[in-house]
């Protein structure tokens, strides 16, 4: 079990919600090409599209990220609960 | 020195992230004095052009987009490698001041490697409009190049940006502020591989850039390091890099942790909130479904377009330029040997004569193609048909060019560029031809309705569809076994919406069109003499020409499927033109022309239905056109890729056509 339950994959979160990133996993190309584009441990990511199924959109650092289903689920985020 | 009299040319770089307006620059900067190429050995475009100003001669190359100079695609090596390696005299970075922060990390980078900057501060009214102040005095100060403000859209800041040039060519920069420094975290650790190195490294890198490349797991410097290096040595270095492989979050981090500090001081008071990312837009745009119909609305549009005004001007020449210019050509050439008319006339015109009356077709599409570009929906697209493309092993970039492929796979094949990935391009590039493209469907027709009368609409639409299960089998384990271990992942910037500009979209299509007449010109025109003389020797008889004889050769083979030597023959000359093949059997079965019936009566009368399916089958996977060849080849710069397209329709064609006809033979279907 995961001591901290508010760490969770970035394509569990639902539109509108923020994050910020926890952990990359999943390959040193991957991995490389977050962080390129921006999505470094400590960012603040806000989902902006997620159906549940195929890719997501992601806001950070004024710009827009589209990730496969399958990278959103490899990128781990500290889950931002300002709402109840 | 022999200053003045013959001025050292200077090479700048423009260097920058994708959608930063880069080609703008370049296009305002050399205007139509460009030239567009290949880089050397790969698939991606290489365009240079030259740049005057006061008896200065400026060569410029535009790199291609990249976010990083870690080679993390083919198009990022080739910035990174050109940058390290070659070492252009200056480097324009082009930043979008609307999205400064993301921006400043290759700058930052840029620094790093220690080359003579500009920057060239782009979409200042953007930034404007949605309430974001960028200093460009301040940023000045805290990088320590100069930096030029501009709007590229309107030629705003192009003659500044041309006298900083100048300026930092002649040696007047500004004074060199302390550069982005490493987190303190990874300096020790760089010191630790700077003294296991040794010191007569002999690589073409600048050796402290390359160590730092080395921590960040940078696969290609390995690759160099390791050769360079004896094998202790690289022992040692690969324990270090092996016990520290989170230094790459640290480097990447203290690069972002730079430019957000960076981005402090050019800015002031914070603002920006109100740029426009195109969320709106996006809400119908990229929706599951909204997205899909938006889509199929845009692709119909494209086809409404190639099919109204296209179709017609391609009728209209093909009439007046292609069988007038052939016509006259027999009139004139009366009395000369046949053979040599039938050369000029065939060989020559009917080849490369009607594929230069696709132009029209092709201008359209390109057209389109570069406006939705521009505008930044490629991306929407792509984002879209993702859900569909990746269970195929494609990603969603790739859909739009397949789709193409439907009326002709010739312009599908050079649609694929817009394909980010080289893995991905090339698996597009490799089952394009499995499209069923129009020219084979009318073979299928006629097919259908000769041997199945009433069925025929279904039997062709499961040919189609059995097709299509073929193309999806091929990409998924072209992807799967042939670009195994490639990273294919979906990491993908959506752009802002903006305007387009009509000077890029004119001279990215100019340039594909361009292309393509290079294509028809040359490889297409020299395939189709080849076949035309394989075809009319020894004897102007197709059935007695090389042709027929290949088709004779392959009758045992053909028993397979039910079909006999003049099938296979038709089938050969499908490689001209896939509609040649009725053309041909009209000839070897002595039918004539005009009207099909006599030909689908005699079609009934060598054939039975299952072998008629087999062929269908056989037709629809076969090597592709002589015209689809030589684009794989032009888009791939590859004999072997080429080779291998051709290798392996050929072998699937064959067996999905003995399979069907074997099998239907066992269960005593159509036989």
């Amino acid at each position: 079990m995961r001591t901290d339950d508010r760490v969770v994959p970035l394509g569990t979160l639902r539109p509108g919600e923020t994050g910020t990133v926890a952990e990359l996993s999943g390959g040193r190309a991957f991995v490389a090409r977050c962080l390129s584009m921006g999505c470094t441990p400590g960012t603040q990511v806000t989902m902006e599209r997620n159906a549940g199924r195929g890719p997501i959109i992601v806001k950070l650092r004024g710009t827009r990220l589209a990730l496969g289903r399958g990278e959103s689920m490899r990128l781990l985020v500290r889950r931002q609960d300002d709402k109840p | 020195m022999t200053e003045g009299r013959h001025p050292k040319i200077v090479t700048v770089a423009l260097a920058g992230t994708p959608n930063t307006g880069k080609s703008t620059v370049f296009n305002a900067l050399t205007g139509l004095r460009q030239h567009v190429g290949n880089w050397p050995g790969k698939t991606v475009e290489k365009k240079s052009g030259i740049c005057q100003r006061d008896g200065k001669v400026f060569s410029v190359v535009d790199l291609p987009g990249s976010y990083s100079l870690g080679a993390n695609s083919t198009e990022e090596e080739i910035a990174r490698d050109f940058l390290a390696r070659e070492r252009p005299d200056i480097v324009v970075a082009i930043v979008d001041a609307s999205s400064l922060e993301r921006n400043l990390y290759l700058v930052c980078e840029l620094l790093q490697l220690g080359v003579p900057m500009v920057v060239a501060l782009n979409m200042m009214d953007v930034a404007r409009s949605g309430g974001l102040e960028v200093d460009a005095g301040a940023l000045e100060a805290a990088l320590g190049v100069p930096v030029v403000p501009m709007v590229a859209r309107n030629g705003q800041g192009i003659q500044q940006l041309l006298e900083s040039i100048e300026a930092v060519a002649e040696g007047e920069t500004a004074s060199p502020v302390d550069g982005p420094r490493l987190s303190p975290a990874v300096q020790p650790l760089l010191a630790k591989l700077d003294a296991a190195v040794p010191a007569d490294l002999d690589i073409p890198y600048p050796r402290r850039w390359a160590l730092v490349k080395l921590l960040e797991g940078d696969p290609s410097i390995r690759r160099s390091m390791k050769a360079a290096l004896p094998p202790d040595a690289w022992e040692r270095i690969r324990n270090i890099l092996h016990q520290h492989e989170q230094a790459m979050l640290e480097i990447a981090s203290s690069r972002y942790d730079w430019a957000a500090e960076t981005y402090r001081r050019a800015v002031g008071r914070p603002g920006g909130e109100n740029i426009s990312l195109g969320e709106r837009a996006d809400r119908l745009l990229t929706h599951p479904l909204g997205g899909l119909i938006a889509f199929a609305a845009m692709v119909f549009g494209i086809y409404w377009l190639m099919f109204n005004l296209g179709a017609p001007m391609q009728g209209w020449l093909n009439d007046n330029v292609v069988v007038r210019s052939a016509d006259a050509l027999e009139d004139a050439l009366r009395g000369w040997p046949d053979w040599s008319t039938s050369l000029l006339a065939n060989g020559l015109i009917g080849g490369a004569g009607l594929v230069l009356t696709f132009i029209p077709i092709l201008a359209i599409l390109f057209l389109a193609l570069a406006i939705l570009e521009d505008v930044g929906y490629m991306a929407r697209a792509a984002f879209v048909m993702d859900r569909f493309m990746h269970r195929v092993g494609l990603r969603g970039q790739s859909f739009l060019p397949l789709f193409l492929g439907w009326g002709c796979n010739v312009p599908a094949i050079m649609g694929s560029r817009i394909v980010e990935s080289r893995a991905a391009r090339l698996t597009t590039i490799l089952v394009t031809p499995l499209v069923p493209c129009a020219a084979r469907m009318v073979v299928i027709a006629l097919f259908t309705a000769a041997f199945f009368g009433g069925a025929a609409v279904l039997v062709s639409w499961s040919m189609v569809m059995m097709n299509l299960a073929v193309l999806a089998l091929a990409a998924l384990l072209i992807s799967r076994f042939v670009f195994r271990g490639q990273d294919s992942s979906f990491v993908m910037e959506i752009p802002r919406y903006h305007a387009p500009n009509i000077r890029t979209v004119l001279l990215a299509t100019g340039e594909r069109v361009r292309r393509f007449v290079m294509l028809a010109g040359t490889v297409i025109l020299a395939m189709s003499l080849v076949v035309w003389a394989f075809s009319s020797f020894p004897s102007n008889d197709v059935g007695d020409s090389i042709l027929g004889h290949i088709g004779r050769g392959l009758a045992p083979v053909g028993g397979l499927m039910g079909l006999d030597w003049r099938m296979m023959v038709a089938l050969l000359t499908s490689f001209v033109a896939k509609e040649q093949t009725i053309a041909t059997l009209r000839v070897i079965l002595g039918t004539g022309d005009g009207a099909n019936g006599a030909l689908k009566t005699e079609l009934t009368s060598i054939m039975v239905p299952a072998a008629a399916v087999s062929f269908i089958a056989l037709q629809m996977l076969f090597v592709p056109c002589a015209a689809s060849v030589a684009a794989i080849r032009q888009e791939t710069r590859s004999w072997r890729w080429t080779g291998f397209a051709v290798g392996y329709m050929l072998t699937i064609s064959f067996a999905v056509a003995i399979v069907i006809y074997q099998v239907a033979r066992l269960f005593g279907l159509g036989v």
